[in-house]
């Protein structure tokens, strides 16, 4: 048989590669029958062969090592990787699992040095900035080992996207500016700026960092080998820090120990009181942080006297709370009030509030979707509750439903199972359904049933509260 | 005082903190006007002379603080110079840095000024600040003060990466003798309850503190032993799933109080300590397994804890990497998790001699004594007496 000669692009040439693997695999031409070169002109090797032909399937491994093995500056990548190609389709499906077969040994080791050498680039690799007359952009100038530049490509423009820059190195360069990315010549370093700004800034974070205690050299250079070192301006400070480690740390170690100059901190740390006092510090704390779920920004604080008789605890505001900012305004809280008053309490005597602070919904259109708090979620926000109860202090708390249930017991209970009196902590508590389970009860007669056993839990909850207050009293 | 003097103090009062990875993050890259990208690994930027990594801008927000732990250059009656930045400046520097490539992200520690709450509170605002006005995508490590308030952690792990509490010193008496204002039961709660939100967001899918919580420990500060090193971070592994438990040989500081011992541990123990953490962890080693080859709790300092092991074991070995099981193989001395897996895929095709052996693993000349290869049988090296004196390094040599 003859010799086939492929001619591929110069550096990292996936596309060529792949293109006369493909032929070749359907003209069955054996490695040994093949002679790889690069040029710089784009000639494909022989007219028979640029036609399309099907592609070869290939494991997920295969196709990863070949992306990075074609970077490697190895003459030899091509023919070993279609020799590679040629054995799995030839009877070896599973080579890559042979890791000590030497091709794939050999291969393995081409392909680790390519990713070290990504890493290493993407690690060493240093922008300086540089103020034009178009505004800010980044400049970089890198020597990598192997034909990696456009390979690396992804990782800078994920990184700084919003930023313009550029890359340049001896074999090509790559430009950002903010929405696409070119392929350009060959750089040469003084086209790259010599310094900026920030620069003497992380010198001096990088000699601060240092402990001159543990020198150790060895392990510094296995993982930043000097030939990075010219491009990396931290680097020039390593001579003088490994000069004056030693003189350093025989200094504090024959320094006495310290006389300390201030007072010992008890009284300071006694004094401290972090906690807020009142309710008022606590909302201030409540309305200032971060939602713990997607949706209302604002915070829907609780409402109604200290010391009241009841607290209400509810699951959380809903959309029309949200707008007005205030607990129970909506449909449920409507009915809430309605039945407080049919059971003989009064809803402005009482403390109502929620589990969860803010609204938690899902955009659908122009309706915002209630959505149930997760576990997680209400365990968030229990700590704020249980603050506010005991600024609050009731003399009862009632939860209604299952999310106030989880957040003042602490764990989920079966409502069904555990409606009536109940003990949350430090508070004797109630546990009923909430509101809005009888406003979705789609049949009339099961919806006036539950009103009436809710309004006769409220009054249950009232005799409950009375009788804790003449206890204490 | 200028921003890049504030630095150095600042970098310098921070540098004891072992911890600097910027892993276990989830995939993330920056969003149209923002900076910043997680890669899952994370990337050590430069190497510093001592040969530890420089991945994340690792810097208190201030020196100054309340407490008097006798281990740190920042205790209150330590005579160090102080220094405060603005939760500006520290945005700055971390978004400079950053466009420059120099770093992966943020460490933001804090001395406590004022109080614990106002302190974790001034952390907080600096990586809400990167996250929301800057739309940093970077890796945010946030050191969380236990004293403070429950509802800040709970805030915290909304805009860190990585949550941490030191526990310093590995016994309540350690604690009390050298770190009076902190209190053991308090860390404790504070690393339980962010183990809670860590899992209960992982199993909701949503985002707190991704890259989970870890903690360091401070070695050769006081007179626990290896052993009992060990069993406390298995115990923290255990009950607070924490990604790393960093092991800090104490290193001598500047303004050293006198409660300290005078000359730090050598640095190999913080090394052997680390191995033997990964024995526990990786391995399927017990902490009885490694004590039973230290001696008086300490670990062989010449020798790496598995080949300790070995050595104490040697009826085990020598093990066939043709047939011999997983467990077994991932305890031969010179064979990592790695090599195993490539054993155990390599030889259902293929019958492995030593040569296809030493193209597996880079430490052949130590696995060999324990294994049998198609073509190896270490006979008599296991018997040996000098087995050990052939793998310990020679004693560094003093000049006169």
């Amino acid at each position: 048989m003859v010799t086939v000669a492929v001619t591929l692009k110069p550096g990292a040439d996936l596309d060529g590669f792949r293109k006369a693997v493909r032929a070749l695999i359907a003209r069955d031409v054996a490695p040994e029958h093949v002679v790889w070169q690069s040029e710089a002109a784009l000639s494909l090797f022989g007219e028979a062969m640029a036609d399309e032909s099907a592609p070869v399937a290939l494991s997920r491994a295969a196709c990863e090592l070949i992306g990075h093995v074609v970077c490697h500056r190895d003459a030899e990548r091509y023919g070993l990787l279609y020799t590679l190609v040629w054995r799995m389709t030839h009877g070896e499906p599973a080579l890559l699992d042979v890791a000590s077969d030497p091709l794939v040994f050999r291969l393995a080791m081409m392909e680790k040095a390519v990713r070290r050498d990504l890493h290493k680039m993407h690690a060493f690799l240093r922008f300086r900035r540089v103020e034009g007359s178009d505004g800010e952009r980044y400049v970089a100038w890198f020597e990598p080992d192997h034909f990696i530049l456009e390979a690396t490509a992804d990782f800078f423009v994920d990184r700084f996207r919003s930023l313009t820059w550029s890359i340049l190195t001896p074999v090509g360069s790559l430009l950002w500016d903010g929405e696409t990315l070119t392929v350009g010549p060959p750089a040469r370093r003084e086209d790259a700026p010599p310094s900026d700004d920030f620069e003497a800034g992380w010198a001096s974070y990088y000699a601060s960092t240092f402990n001159p205690a543990r020198t150790n050299v060895a392990q510094m250079q296995k993982e930043m080998p000097k030939k990075y070192w010219r491009n990396m301006p931290e680097t020039k400070l390593i001579p003088y820090l490994l000069r004056s480690a030693g003189s350093r740390v025989e200094t504090i170690m024959k320094k006495a120990p310290d006389t300390p100059r201030r007072k010992a901190p008890t009284e300071a740390v006694l004094a401290i009181e972090d906690a807020p006092k009142t309710l008022a510090e606590l909302n201030a704390i409540i309305t200032a942080a971060e939602p713990f779920v997607h949706g209302g920004k604002r915070a829907v604080l609780g409402e109604g006297p200290l010391r009241p008789a009841i607290a209400f605890v509810g699951e959380q505001p809903g959309d029309q709370e949200d707008i007005e900012g205030r607990p129970f305004v909506g449909p449920a809280g409507q009915l809430l009030t309605r039945a407080m008053a049919e059971a003989g309490i009064e809803r402005d005597a009482c403390y109502v509030t929620n589990a969860v602070k803010h609204f938690k919904f899902e955009q659908r259109g122009k309706r915002r979707l209630h959505q149930k708090p997760t576990t997680g979620e209400v365990r968030h926000y229990r700590w704020w509750l249980m603050k506010e109860l005991e600024l609050v202090q009731p003399a009862l708390v009632v939860a209604l439903g299952a999310t106030a249930v989880l957040a003042l017991a602490g764990k989920a209970l079966p409502i069904t199972k555990c409606r009536g009196p109940a003990r949350f902590g430090a508070w004797p508590g109630f546990i009923t359904v909430h509101p809005s389970y009888l406003l979705r009860l789609p049949d009339a007669a099961a919806k006036r049933a539950a009103y009436t056993a809710f309004v006769a839990d409220l009054a249950k909850a009232r005799t409950l509260a009375r009788k804790a207050i003449e206890a204490a009293a | 005082m200028e921003l890049f003097d504030k630095l150095k103090i600042l970098a310098d009062a921070a540098k004891y903190d072992a911890s600097c990875a910027s892993s276990g993050a989830p995939k993330r890259a920056a969003a149209k006007g923002g900076l910043g990208s997680t890669t899952g690994a994370g990337i050590c930027h430069a190497y510093t002379p001592d040969g530890r990594c420089v991945s994340l801008l690792k810097i208190l927000l201030t020196n100054a603080c309340l407490f008097d732990c006798a281990y740190c250059i920042n205790r209150r009656s330590s005579n160090v110079r102080r220094a405060r930045f603005t939760v500006d400046e520290v945005v700055t520097l971390t978004t400079e840095f950053y466009k420059r490539n120099c770093i992966e992200g943020l460490f933001l520690s804090s001395g406590i000024i004022r109080s614990p709450d106002y302190t974790m509170e001034q952390m907080m605002l600096v990586a809400k600040r990167l996250r929301r006005d800057h739309g940093f995508a970077g890796y945010i490590h946030l050191k969380t003060i236990p004293e403070a308030s429950p509802w800040l952690i709970e805030q915290a792990g909304l805009w860190a990466d990585r949550l941490s509490i030191n526990v310093e010193l590995p016994t309540r008496a350690s604690l009390e003798r050298l770190a009076p204002e902190k209190n053991g039961a308090t860390i404790e709660t504070a690393m339980g309850q962010m183990h809670e939100r860590i899992s209960e967001a992982r199993a909701e899918k949503r985002r707190f503190s991704p890259a989970g919580q870890s903690t360091q420990v401070i070695v050769g500060a006081d007179e626990t032993t290896d052993t009992e090193l060990l069993a406390t971070s298995a115990s923290l592994y255990g009950r607070f799933k924490l990604s790393r438990v960093y092991y800090s040989a104490f290193s001598p500081i500047d303004h050293a109080s006198s409660l300290l011992p005078p000359k730090p541990p050598p640095l190999a123990r913080e090394h052997r300590l680390y191995q033997a953490d990964w024995l526990l962890r990786y391995y399927g080693f017990s902490i009885d397994e490694i004590a039973a080859s230290s001696a008086g709790g300490m670990l062989d300092l010449t020798i790496d804890p598995k080949l300790a092991w070995a050595l104490k074991n040697r009826g085990v070995f020598p093990v066939d990497v043709n047939t011999g099981p997983r467990e077994l193989l991932l305890r031969v001395p010179g064979l990592g998790a790695r090599a195993v897996d490539k054993i155990i895929a390599a030889r259902r095709h293929t019958r492995l001699s030593a040569a296809d052996v030493q193209r597996l693993t880079v430490s052949f000349k130590r696995a060999a004594p324990f294994l049998i290869a198609a073509d190896h049988r270490p006979v008599r090296l296991t018997d040996r007496a000098d087995l050990s004196r052939r793998f310990a390094r020679p004693a560094q040599l003093s000049l006169l």
